[in-house]
């Protein structure tokens, strides 16, 4: 793997995460348990986004660069078969979020596992947010310029989201008994997602050991510390070690994300190469 | 059904640093800390704040219209407290 | 001196209400109202709040499916401001004393209203576009002139409102322009969308004016300040122009300039149609209902552990 293909790669990892999990709280967009609450996630589900186009246009630059000084990155299989095949036209955050298949996406499980209840999508965006915050803070310091940039910027909006999101952790864990029932239930679901966060893929490794991205191994203490600070004062058990599920940013996903996938991209699909 | 509602909260923006905060609306909130947010995802969407105040609205004591007359309509014929009440020669500068 | 309104009668104090509303002077919640008005504002008021959120819904039908992410960002944003806007008319119901909890609930057993037209389902992403145009486009003129309403929440609400719909009715267009210009599918769903969306954003602003008795008071109240005729015409005149730019077609063959009134005439409404779906035949209505009644069902014990977390720490704080 070249320095540049790993840099793809990671930098697509990112923009997934953001994509999958944006998506996922936007499904919520009408349907709140509050209105006041309704629009937080909605807001939650635009800063992700953004995040995500910032990271797929770094991509996409990068990939038409990469095209320009030869075919090997862009019609690397792992790109996707919907980027290499037919005509070489530069490509777009748009051909990257719609055109390639599940086994190219990056995004970890955690982020593509169903919405379930208020419970359930809270805690999915407080375990996310405790890793994506400390990822940012030390992705800001990347050797790599854009990358730094988009994390720098991405890194204050995450704060917030960490915070609203530590919020009502603990106001569900110390709400009623029912509130505490669902937050462990999500607990028990969404737990054994959390390992792969900190699990390097293979370009991660790599862009580690060129000081593009963090040692994951170094933010998961931190990570740690602020997951048990917040389960502390919700009332929540921090879980014994289970064994956890990976694959996600290697490309191999739960079933959820198919589905995901068949509804995001329904219309690129069925009309090929339209102007939206 | 209603003990179940959160209360609700005012909210007050300051637009920009020198400015005082103002009315902006209101929201339901089951406490402080997130009536804060709320009224930050709400009512600032369109960078319409650095700053945000809520208080619930139960604390708001007001003045009653019924009282109008008495409160506001004394003023009207205390117009010397006004600059312009002071009739001076033009020449006169800096004042 | 203080004015005791309690020895007043009512008669001298609907004098001054009117007087007021005459001069422009805004009613502000403490003030004496009729208490027929207070009723009608909480009406057309709340009205309004529940088609912002019930609005929502065909909207939101589409976010998961829109086709970039541009277009994907955008009408998030869009449908959140829907949320808004339901929101701070809400608000400016309850200082008339109509709790939001209480307006809901006229919501979800079918006591209120709300706008039909949400009650027609999106069937294409060019549904986007068409509600973005027509829709909004027939909202925003009913709104512009509530700016000025009589009752200072609702105007200071309607004003936040315009300033942020002003956006939602460009980028309807901005999504049909694109399908006029894209490929024959695309073509074909911009004009579908449009067909299936005019007639009902045309009976968007009620009945004729001869068959809208309550018309006359609302006016003399301000809180209605054109008729629903004269805005249909204008919604009608405007559009009529503006669909040639998509070099598409209103599904109207009366729809004719007309030079001597300097307006378009426009064809039959129809009627039994409308009524039909405001009594709830619509094709999508018990679809809306049934999902905002299911958002706040599920939605009950997220609202009471926040509840119940509240008080505990202000418990907890009282005994520090």
């Amino acid at each position: 793997m070249t320095h540049s293909t790993a840099l793809i790669h990671y930098t697509l990892h990112l923009a997934d995460d953001g994509l999958i999990l944006g998506h996922r709280n936007s499904e919520w967009t009408g349907h709140g348990p509050i209105l006041e609450q309704d629009i937080a996630l909605s807001n939650i589900a635009l800063d992700l986004i953004g995040q995500a186009r910032n990271f797929y246009q770094y991509a996409a630059e990068l990939i038409n660069i990469g095209g320009l000084s030869g075919p090997s990155n862009i019609s690397n299989p792992a790109m996707g078969p919907g980027l290499s095949d037919g005509p070489r036209s530069p490509v777009t955050e748009d051909q990257l979020a719609y055109l390639r298949d599940g086994w190219d996406f990056k995004n970890c499980l955690l982020v593509e596992q169903g919405n379930g209840d208020w419970a359930k999508t809270i805690l999915r965006q407080f375990l996310f947010s405790a890793y994506q915050t400390t990822l940012y803070e030390k992705l800001a310091q990347s050797r790599d310029k854009t990358l730094a940039a988009i994390a720098a910027k991405s890194y204050k909006e995450g704060v917030y989201h960490l915070r609203w999101s530590s919020e009502w952790v603990i106001r569900l864990g110390d709400g009623t008994e029912e509130s505490h029932t669902r937050m462990n239930n999500a607990l028990d679901e969404l737990w054994k997602f959390t390992g792969e966060l900190h699990t390097a893929a293979t370009y991660e490794l790599e862009t580690a050991a060129k000081a593009i991205s963090p040692d994951l191994s170094t933010l998961q203490p931190l990570w740690k510390e602020k997951v048990k600070e917040v389960f502390d004062e919700a009332g929540i058990t921090y879980p014994p070690s289970v064994w956890m599920q990976t694959g996600g940013k290697e490309g191999r996903h739960t079933e959820h994300l198919g589905y995901v996938l068949a509804e995001m991209q329904f219309l690129q699909r069925a009309y090929p190469g339209c102007e939206w | 059904m209603a003990e179940n509602q959160w209360p609700l909260w005012e909210v007050f923006i300051r637009s920009k640093q020198g400015l005082d905060h103002k009315h902006a609306g209101s929201l339901h909130a089951a406490d402080a800390q997130m009536a804060i947010e709320n009224a930050r995802d709400v009512y600032t969407r369109r960078m319409e704040g650095v700053s945000i105040w809520v208080v619930e609205s139960k604390y708001v004591h007001a003045s009653s219209p019924d009282d109008a007359t008495s409160f506001y309509e004394p003023a009207n014929d205390k117009v010397y407290r006004h600059p312009t009440f002071y009739d001076l020669p033009d020449e006169l500068k800096h004042m | 001196m203080r004015v005791n309104i309690h020895h007043m009668s009512v008669q001298d104090l609907e004098k001054i209400f009117q007087d007021k509303i005459d001069a422009d002077i805004r009613i502000e919640p403490k003030d004496w109202m009729p208490d027929a008005y207070r009723k009608t504002l909480i009406r057309q008021m709340s009205q309004h709040a529940h088609s912002e959120i019930v609005g929502m819904l065909p909207e939101a039908n589409w976010i998961t499916r829109a086709p970039t992410l541009r277009r994907k960002a955008t009408l998030i944003a869009k449908v959140q401001d829907e949320a808004g806007h339901g929101l701070y008319l809400y608000a400016a119901t309850e200082t008339l004393g109509a709790g939001r909890e209480e307006l809901l609930e006229q919501l979800h057993t079918g006591k209120a209203k709300y706008s039909s037209i949400f009650n027609y389902p999106t069937l294409t992403w060019a549904d986007m576009g068409a509600i973005g145009w027509l829709v909004d486009g027939a909202a925003i003129m009913n709104q512009v002139p509530l700016c000025r309403a009589s009752y200072g929440p609702y105007a200071r609400a309607m004003v936040r409102i315009c300033k942020e719909e002003s956006f939602h009715q460009r980028q309807g267009f901005e999504i049909l322009l694109t399908l006029s210009k894209g490929s024959a599918g695309q073509r074909r769903m911009c004009q579908d969308a449009i067909d299936r969306w005019w007639w009902p954003s045309v009976m968007m602003f009620g009945p004729n004016d001869d068959a809208s008795p309550h018309t006359a008071q609302s006016m003399q109240w301000k809180i209605k300040r054109f008729s629903n005729d004269e805005l249909r015409q204008r919604f009608v005149d405007i559009c009529a122009e503006q669909v040639k730019i998509l070099g598409m077609t209103i599904p109207d063959p009366d729809l004719k300039w007309n030079e001597q009134r300097q307006h378009y005439d426009f064809g039959a409404i129809d009627w039994d149609e409308f009524w039909n779906v405001v009594k709830g035949n619509g094709p999508c209505n018990k679809e809306r209902l049934a999902a905002r009644v299911r958002a706040h069902e599920e939605g009950a014990w997220v609202r009471e552990a926040a509840t119940a977390h509240a008080e505990k720490r202000e418990l907890k704080k009282d005994r520090a």
